[in-house]
């Protein structure tokens, strides 16, 4: 991690930050903030015992998924990995849906069939939420290449890991959306660690991987996810390049994360130090910084940064409450979703045997 | 009727959708400009032109997860794989996303997209590009999977599954492409999961699909001809949906079966059809239910031993005869 500073002065007189009113400002603080509070009702939550699978926080990440949701503008679209809770609050799934979704329950944003990794909103532009690293990258390419063909003036945004970059797919994928000219910005999220492996042992160049889209003719560059001024106007700039050249887009944010992997990750206190993580937490948290610099320009008060925080703490209980209170998913549910001409009971859904066993 | 190839059929059936659906494009290595590695799309390029009809680098990852991406946002793809075999490049495409993305999202994205392509041994090209995935791809709820033995089924049957509004795998065969029948002109579909009878008998049922068809309609000529025996051969056209229906109604009329397929018979579409009529039709089995399928070892090179790996009519026939 390189050493904090402030956003500089000539970032925030960037015209996208001199158009940041007040209120989209501590709009942009009270996002982030939703985000840390669900995470934590979650995590709480998943300790009791009330969640299955895997759990990926974003907490010291969040800065990255407001900002770049905040640029949408109807017509972009956005993919990620499994760490995808603030990328979907992020776009306006609420939190009621995303948290029965991790307590399995039918009100969830997947009726309880795809768990942390898979929210999806299409409604909302969100095409989730995947799996398997690097699994998404391609399908943004799709997103991005819908787009074109449909004439639609956006751009798509696929975010990954640092982790994803040495999958095959995405050299694929990087020299795809090139060759193609398709309009989509590629965020890396780079928090250092690949599950318990750091990017100096898992890349042979490990200080820079954006630098990487040099290879497939494509401009890239690297942000602070801290620095929310320099991180806003590189992603702005980014879109609009994606949108107006049809040409694609690399960005590489540096962040981190405080929790481990997933929070089934029981070592992630021994793969880095107790004194680095202390580190970021102190310097580099991008909620911390930003609640500074608001607090700096006079436009945030502790009593609004108080009251902020209550009402995102008190909606994420709530949709605890929610998600307790609701039911589990029917076991006939089991057998639905899966082929869209059978849900809809078209000719072809019911004409032959689709499923193969039934519930006795 | 027009007699044309198994090719020009399935080139038909593109120019169709093509023409009907802007939504709907084709995608794939050397699918444009060069006409297809088996000159599938031939024209079509030429008539459509680069919007519609896409060559694509060698990225099967990519291109497949990209038509899966294209496909959620509404558009119909069409996505050549010179192989079925180089699926596997792409398993995950196929697999995790086309195939989980419905039921992740709790219904709220289609996949309406085919993937097509030849899977068939047969050809001496060795065990990597032999490969015939139908029992893989079929062990996925979600995906469909269609393998048309006859021009006329694989035209009926393409333009229905470009129609559908989830991810249909189809499956040709190089060895079928050359091959001639009846194809009307214009549009029809042919709905998946229905079976045809395209021989009717009264002794043995005959339970197939692919190129194994052909096969078998041999070994029932052959099996009349030279041992009086009357044989029924039920082309299954598609795998996922199945017209289970079909099977059983044979195997109630003939009380005897034979599966015949050119997938390997280790959890093969054999296996399932097995135990299928073990589980539903029992009681009108008078002898086992038997199996030919590919002998089970990696595709071999040598021309004459590869002869002998997939089904033939001599082994069909010797098989049927072990029943009575």
């Amino acid at each position: 991690m390189t050493t904090t500073t402030p956003d500089s002065k000539e970032v925030a007189q960037a015209p996208i930050n001199l158009a940041f009113t007040s209120e989209l400002k501590i709009a942009a603080l009270r996002e982030m903030l939703r985000i840390r509070r669900f995470e934590q009702q979650a995590l709480k939550f998943y300790n009791q015992g009330k969640m299955g699978g895997f759990l990926h926080l974003y907490i010291g990440q969040e800065s990255v998924a407001v900002g770049a949701a905040s640029f949408m503008n109807g017509h972009d679209e956005m993919i990620t990995a499994y760490r995808d809770h603030g990328h979907a609050l992020a776009v306006g799934m609420s939190m009621e849906e995303c948290m029965a979704e991790l307590f399995g329950k039918a009100t969830g944003c997947s009726k309880g069939k795809g768990g942390s990794m898979h929210f999806f909103a299409p409604d909302k532009h969100y095409w989730g939420g995947h799996g398997i690293v690097a699994g998404q990258v391609p399908l943004g390419l799709g997103l991005a290449f819908a787009l074109k063909y449909k004439n639609i003036p956006g751009c798509a945004l696929c975010f990954l890991g640092d982790g994803a970059v040495n999958q095959g797919v995405v050299a694929e994928s990087l020299n795809l959306a090139s060759l193609w000219d398709l309009p989509i910005v590629f965020i890396i999220e780079n928090n250092g660690y690949s599950m318990g492996t750091s990017l100096e042992r898992s890349s042979a160049i490990a200080d820079c991987l954006a630098e990487r889209a040099a290879g497939f003719n494509m401009k890239w560059s690297v942000v602070n996810g801290s620095h929310f001024y320099e991180l806003r106007a590189t992603l702005h700039a980014s879109m609009e390049e994606a949108r107006t050249t049809l040409h694609p887009v690399l960005l590489e944010i540096k962040t981190y994360r405080y929790y481990g992997h997933s929070i089934a990750d029981a070592n992630h206190k021994k793969y880095r130090t107790a004194e680095e993580i202390e580190q970021y937490k102190k310097n580099h948290d991008p909620i911390s910084c930003w609640q500074h610099q608001l607090i700096e320009e006079g436009i945030l008060t502790e009593s609004m940064l108080e009251s902020i925080d209550r009402a995102a703490k008190e909606e994420a209980a709530a949709s605890v409450a929610f998600a307790e209170a609701s039911p589990w998913p029917e076991p006939s549910s089991i057998f639905t979703d899966i082929y869209s001409e059978v849900d809809s009971a078209s000719d072809a859904g019911r004409t032959g045997v689709h499923f193969f066993s039934d519930l006795s | 009727m027009p007699l044309i190839t198994y090719r020009k059929a399935l080139n038909e059936a593109f120019a169709e959708e093509l023409s009907r659906d802007e939504s709907v494009f084709l995608m794939g290595e050397e699918v444009a400009e060069y006409n297809g590695a088996y000159k599938v799309t031939e024209g079509l390029w030429e008539r459509f032109g680069s919007k519609r009809v896409i060559d694509t680098p060698i990225s099967e990852a990519a291109f497949l997860g990209l038509g899966v991406g294209a496909a959620m946002m509404g558009l119909r793809p069409v996505v050549e794989l010179m192989f079925w075999s180089f699926a596997y490049v792409g398993f995950d495409q196929i697999i995790n996303n086309a195939g989980c993305v419905r039921y992740m999202s709790g219904g709220l994205i289609n996949v309406p997209m085919v993937i097509r392509g030849p899977a068939n041994g047969g050809t001496s090209v060795g065990a990597t590009h032999s490969h015939t995935p139908e029992n893989l791809i079929a062990n996925t709820p979600g995906l469909k999977v269609v393998c048309p033995a006859t021009p006329y089924d694989a035209k009926g049957l393409m333009i229905a599954s470009i129609r559908d509004n989830d991810t249909v795998c189809f499956m040709e065969n190089t060895l079928l492409y050359g091959t001639t029948g009846e194809v009307p002109e214009g549009s029809y579909t042919i709905p998946l999961g229905v079976a045809d009878c395209k021989r009717e008998g009264t002794d043995i049922s005959f339970i197939t699909y692919g190129r194994a068809v052909l096969t078998a309609l041999e070994a029932a000529v052959i099996l009349q001809a030279e041992h009086g025996i009357s044989a029924e051969v039920i082309d299954l056209r598609s795998i996922r949906p199945l017209d289970e229906e079909a099977i059983l109604n044979s195997v109630a009329k003939t009380h005897r079966v034979v599966l015949i397929d050119e997938n390997k018979p280790f959890c093969g579409i054999s296996s399932q059809i097995a135990a299928t009529i073990a589980e539903k039709a029992f009681d009108e089995l008078d002898a086992p239910i038997l199996r030919v399928t590919a002998l089970d070892a990696p595709a071999i090179y040598s021309m004459p031993l590869e002869k002998l790996q997939l089904p033939t009519p001599e082994r069909i026939v010797n098989k049927a005869l072990t029943l009575f």
